[in-house]
Order: structure tokens, then sequence, then C-alpha cells
């Protein structure tokens, strides 16, 4: 086993080592660096095409599904030296998507056959960019209370199909995204049971978006419109009305994925600051403890969910606790960084990265559900306490 | 280590089990306590942990022990910590047992401790807060052997304890690691102030008037104690850490059906959002906690390049945690949590002092700046 696991690291190595372009073994400077995929994605340089290329023919956008979706096949420890091999020579992901870190979960767990074919494996070529149709104005914290309609019509010319028409928030890049999974209410009777799945494409007459300008002066977020969206009756995941346990699903794992954003970049935030200041200095220092901490936590709860000993609601500690030190990580670097953080746009700050950052990170405890939903999860689900 | 395997499972339900029925508050800690025994614990637990092994977890199988490592010596903290047992496990069995592993002494030392016989002590304080490059008690050179004048103080048990592991200057001066040499210093040879601590646990100050030894009393070499001494304290920073969150979910646990079960304005107290997110965010801190000394355990265990470094971590992070959660234990007990017939208290009082020992969270967190470069 150990032996076989060896053979797999060092061929993982030296396959790293020929395929990987040296461009794309410089670290991520902004966003910018990472590849998305989609339609109307158009690369950076050659090098992130071939690389996404290479990694995506081998199944390494998603090395741990099962090969028939294009995925790697590879068990969770080969899983781990793929990535111990990469960040070794330090490079950077072929593909990040909502697709592989939201989506493919859900879909793998819920799909039909034929959902999982056509879609899993142009989600791993990094061919269709999704976004996530989830919030409305009148629901966020309270997201089953969503409005947004689809409703059947039977049509004896075009296909029976499902009609949407409403409003959704906080879409990340949803102008950029070429498909959208999206919470649609299906029937009045019940609210969390009358929620379903839908999948369709940006480009169906009826949806519009506009993105929303940040504190952070930056947009990643839309307000997405449907008005008499058409969307073909078989692309619904799961049954009709079980819609939210596939939304609750999938929340974990956007939920695994945020918390990981406490480890902000890596490493000490001391060692990176130098704080001159005593006392910012001890200010940082317990800061640290708190990351080091969160790290060991990290690893462990890791290694419980994949035992099967976690438990089902821990996603949400580690969201709250994740984002609340990021949070701290940002206000902390900020104190750190002196008047020179404060600069918005000069090519000095990297065009003002430091206080961009740090209105960016405020968000991180609102989106996914906000600090005070995962405590409420944690009180009624682990703690069991009363009326919670 | 993230995942504990089944032995480490079976320790752990063994060591539960034991300390909820043996090792219980009103068995140990209050009778103790409300009877005013000098050493402050039980003998008859302390020869039970021998019996059943407990005591051989860090002492090398070559020696009779278990040769098992800070891993599963922070199982059986946590049930401690959990329980507030009064016990010289960590002190004796893992402090003093690593101090003087690899020596003459072990082999002396090693059978009384696997048979909970002998209670050791550890005196290495000498002012108010954990400073060991500041060791001061000068050992001077005297024919054959060493004469000893100065103070120690917080040596736990030290007036119960057949032999205490000392460290004092034989070279160099206050603030320098080299220098430092480890004594075992026999009972009766230091005159000792047997200190009752807030937490009814009993501490020694020792005072060190022209204390004569003999060469053998040296631990390892002379100048050389350092290194016994920080992987001693290292491996008791460590379990400290593991009975800091023993102690931690103990004091949760209790406030948590205290929560459920105290009813005003007409239902649980617990039902008040205000109360459930303080509970929820204790919770994920507890967690937190434990696997920071789950790290540093498995970090020393298997000689991680970095284990200095998580054990401050460990020993920083779950002190705060533990004073978290007796300051919610008391408040959220209400009245009732300032009276000494409830248990919650004692966890406070508990905390105060494993909090403080072998370096309180500010100089932990001070440790991981330095180790960190800043």
């Amino acid at each position: 086993m150990t032996d076989a696991l060896d053979t797999f690291r060092s061929d993982t190595r030296a396959w790293l080592e020929a395929n990987c372009p040296a461009e794309m073994r410089k670290p991520i400077r902004s966003e910018a660096d990472y590849c998305w995929g989609g339609r109307n994605w158009t690369f950076q340089s050659d090098a992130q095409r071939t690389w996404l290329d290479v990694m995506a023919e081998r199944g390494w956008t998603v090395p741990d599904w099962p090969k028939e979706y294009g995925g790697g096949g590879l068990s969770p420890a080969e899983t781990k030296v793929l990535k111990e091999e990469m960040s070794r020579i330090g490079a950077r992901p072929p593909l990040v998507s909502f697709g592989i870190s939201m989506l493919g979960p859900a879909l793998l767990k819920f799909g039909t056959e034929e959902q999982k074919t056509h879609y899993l494996g142009q989600i791993a070529r990094g061919e269709i960019r999704w976004c996530q149709g989830y919030s409305e104005p009148g629901a966020g914290s309270d997201l089953a209370g969503l409005q947004t309609k689809a409703e059947v019509v039977s049509d004896p010319v075009g296909g029976d199909h499902w009609l949407v028409n409403g409003q959704k928030v906080w879409t990340s890049y949803a102008d950029k995204a070429d498909w959208i999974f999206c919470l649609t209410r299906t029937s009045s009777e019940s609210k969390q049971g009358g929620i379903s799945f839908l999948l369709f494409d940006m480009a169906t007459p009826g949806v519009s978006t506009k993105p929303i300008l940040l504190i952070s002066g930056n947009s990643p977020f839309c307000e997405t419109f449907f008005d008499d969206v058409k969307v073909p009756k078989a692309q619904i995941v799961g049954e009709v009305n079980k819609g939210w346990d596939v939304a609750k699903y999938l929340l974990g794992h956007e939920r695994e994925m945020i918390s990981g954003m406490g480890l902000g970049g890596g490493g000490s935030l001391g060692a990176a600051t130098k704080p001159a200041d005593p006392v910012l200095r001890a200010d940082i220092a317990a800061f640290d403890v708190d990351a080091l901490a969160f790290a060991a936590m990290s690893e462990r709860f890791i290694a419980m969910w994949k035992a099967g000993e976690a438990h089902p609601a821990s996603p949400s500690m580690m969201k709250y606790a994740g984002t609340e030190l990021n949070k701290r990580r940002n206000e902390l670097a900020m104190a750190a960084g002196g008047s020179d953080a404060l600069e918005w746009d000069s090519e000095r700050s990297k065009n003002g990265k430091a206080p961009r950052d740090w209105l960016r990170s405020k968000g991180n405890s609102i989106e996914g559900g906000t600090s005070e939903v995962q405590l409420n999860i944690v009180a009624k689900h682990i703690l069991r306490l009363p009326g919670a | 280590m993230s995942l504990l395997n089944d032995d480490q499972k079976m320790l752990q339900e063994t060591a539960a089990s034991l300390l909820a029925e043996e090792g219980s508050i009103a068995k140990q800690l209050r009778h103790w306590r409300d009877t005013d025994c000098y050493d402050g614990f039980g003998h008859a637990l302390w020869k039970q942990f021998g019996e059943l092994g407990l005591n051989g977890i860090a002492i090398p199988e070559a020696d009779g022990g278990l040769g098992l490592g800070a891993t599963e010596a922070a199982l059986v903290l946590e049930e401690i910590g959990r329980n507030l047992t009064p016990s010289p496990f960590l002190t004796s069995a893992v402090v003093a047992a690593r101090a003087i592993e690899g020596t003459a002494h072990g082999e002396r030392w090693y059978p009384g401790i696997l048979s909970g016989d002998a209670v050791l002590a550890l005196a290495v304080d000498e002012g108010p807060h954990h400073a060991p490059e500041q060791t001061a008690l000068a050992a001077k050179r005297q024919g054959n052997g060493f004469v000893l004048n100065g103070h120690k103080q917080f040596a736990v048990q030290a007036a119960s304890a057949d032999m205490i592991v000392t460290a004092a200057r034989t070279g160099g001066a206050p603030g320098e690691r080299d220098g430092i040499t480890l004594f075992a210093v026999p009972k009766d040879a230091a005159q000792i102030e047997n200190v009752h601590l807030a937490d009814s646990s009993r501490a020694g100050r020792l005072t060190f008037d022209h204390v004569e030894l003999d060469a053998d009393a040296v631990i390892g070499a002379v100048d050389g104690g350092w290194a016994p001494l920080s992987r001693a304290l290292d491996a008791g920073r460590a379990g400290a850490a593991a009975e800091l969150v023993g102690v931690a979910a103990g004091a949760s646990a209790m406030t948590l059906d205290y929560l459920k079960q105290r009813q005003q304005f007409g239902k649980a107290i617990g039902e008040f959002q205000a109360l459930q997110h303080r509970a929820a965010h204790l919770y994920g801190e507890i967690e937190i906690a434990r696997a920071a000394a789950l790290k540093a355990a498995g970090a020393l265990d298997s000689g991680d390049e970095r284990a200095e470094l998580w054990v401050a971590v460990a020993k920083a992070k779950a002190a705060e945690v533990a004073n978290l959660a007796v300051r919610e234990g008391v408040q959220m007990h209400g009245g009732i949590g300032m009276t000494d017939e409830h248990d919650i208290g004692l966890y406070m009082k508990r905390e105060a002092v494993l909090g403080g020992l072998l370096g309180d969270r500010y100089y932990h967190r001070n440790r991981v700046a330095e180790l960190s470069g800043y």
C-alpha cells in the first residue's frame, strides 16, 4: 500500500515536472491569475491553456471524482499526494470553479445518470462556468423563504418546460457565468418542501444580470433577473419540491470551502508584518495562536469528515470560526500596514490590495450563511439547546 | 496525526470511565479539600492508575513502561481535567518521567512511578511568572558534589514528593540556556512550605539554604540541563493543554445542562439566543483547542521540527479557551454559580492554576511570536 503510494508520488512528481509550465508555478498575484474556464473564457496565456488541457485530460482538475465523469479516480491518499506534489513546485490550480467546489459534489449525490454524464465532464474540462442562484432580496438568512417561481407549462410543440420568474441577488460572477444552478419555488404549500433545484443556461431569453458595486470598489456579485425564462423540464436535480436537500448538501461544501479562508494566504501574520509596536505585536501574536490552532482544527476536521466521524453540522462551526478569523487577520494587517494600507489605487499598493481585501473580507461572515445563522445551527443541531 | 487509532480510542474509554467513577469531584477533589489533606490528592487512586498501566504511558518499554507518547498522555489528561481529579499523573508520570529518561535516575524512580508508590515533582519557577531561562538557584561545586542556595516556587506537589527534579545554575548567567543543570533533590533536603493554592491543590515554596548534594544527583550533563528540561517542560505543557481542554469541556457540559434545565420567564434559559450564540461560540473554541492539543502531542510524538511551536500554540489556546469556558460557566449559572456548593466554581479555580502552570497564555503567545521570527 505504502509502496504503491510511493510509486504514485514519484510518478506524479515526474509528470508534474514534465507538464506544468514554468509560468504556472509562479505564485498567484491576484484574482486575475485564476483560471475559471467557461465558453467565454479568455486565457491569460498559452501556459494557462496548456496547463488546464493537460490536467483535464488526466482527470486531475477533479482528481477524486470517478473516471467515467471526467475525474482522476484517485483515492483520498492519492489526492493528498497530488496536492502535496503540486504545492511542492508551487503549481497553480489549473481550474477553479463553482462547478467543481459546489455543483459537482451535489450532482454526484443527487444527479441522474444522464445529468452526471452530461455535466460533470464539461465541469472537469472547464467548459461551463457556473453561478449559484440562492439568495433573493427577501430571502437572505431566511433562505427557504425564497420566492423565485418555477411552474410547469405544457407545450406540445417545444416540449414541456419550467417557466421561471423572479430575482436573485448576490449571485457571484453571474455576469461571467454560462449556466446557473438555481433554487426556485415550485409549491407554496410548504416552505422548505416547496423548493426545486433547476439548472439552466444564462443565455436563455429572459435572463439578465446587473453587477453590484461593493465597498471594496469591485463587483464580484450581481443581481440576476428572470423574466419568463423557459427551462426544459428534465433540467431539475433531485425530485420536484425536494430541492432543499440538494441545496443544503451543496451549502455544506460551500461552507467547507469558505472555512478554508481562515488560513488566509497561510503563514504567520507576525512574520509577514514584523510589527514594531509591542502592543500590536501582542495582538498579532494572539491572532497567530488562533490561526495556527484553527489550522490544526482544519486538518482534524477534514480527516474526521472523510472518516465519517464529524458531526453533520460541524461545517457551520468551521465556517463561523474560519471567516471570523479571516476578518480579524485583515483588521490586524491594516493596523500593521499603517497609512501604506490606506492607498486605494496606486501601483505601489498593487491597486489598493490591502484595503480592498480588508473590505472584501467583511462579506465572509455574511455569504454562505451569516455567522449568526451558523451559531443558530450549532446551537440547535449540535448543542441541542431548546427552542433553537 | 489527526484521528485516534483503535488502541487510543480504547485507552480513552478506559480513562473516561475510571475518572468519571473513581476520579469524580465528590470522591476526590471535594473529599481531599474538605478533609484538609496534606497532599491534596488520594494515594489509592494513584495506585489504581499504576495497576491499570496508565503511569507507564510515557515511560520506555525497556524500563517497564508502555513506551507510548504525548498523545496517549493527552487522552488521560483530558479526562483528568473534565473531572478536576487531583492527581500526580501530569507532574510525576509525564514531566518528571521525561526529565529523567535515559539516566540512572530513571532506573531508580520508574518502578515507583509505575506502581503508583512514588510521587515526583518539578521545581523550576523562581518568581511568580514562568521563566526557565532565568534560573538563578545557585549550585556550586564543593568537593565531589554541589551545594545549592536559592529559592523555588509553584513546585506542584513538592511537599508530597519523594524526589524533586530541580533546575539550578552551575554556569552562565540568568537568561542563558547554557549553564543550567538538573538535580534529583531527595525528599527533606530543602525546606518546603506546603502552600495551599486557589484550586485546593498543593505546591511547594522551596528554600535551599546550603543544601549539599552528591555528584550523582545530577540528571544528565552538568551545564547541559536545558535539553532534558525543555523536553520535560514541553511534555508538561502539551499535557497541561490537554487537561485544560478537559476543564473547558467539563465546565461547558455542566453549563449546557444548566441552560436546558433552568427556567426563567416561563422557559428554559437556553432558549434565549443571547445565550445560545455564546454557547455555540464556546463549543467551536473547545473543538479548536482540542485539535491544537492533539496537534502538539502528535508533533512531539513524531519528532516534528515545529513541535515546540505547536506546544506553545496548544498551551496558549487551551488556556484561553478554558478561561472563556469557566467565565461563561459561572456567569450563565447566575447566583448558584457563585456558591461553594456548586461545582462550576471549582472549574474556575482549576483553570486559574493550570492556565498558569509551565507558562501562561501570554508567555506562550510570546513564544509563538519568537519562534515565528518576530
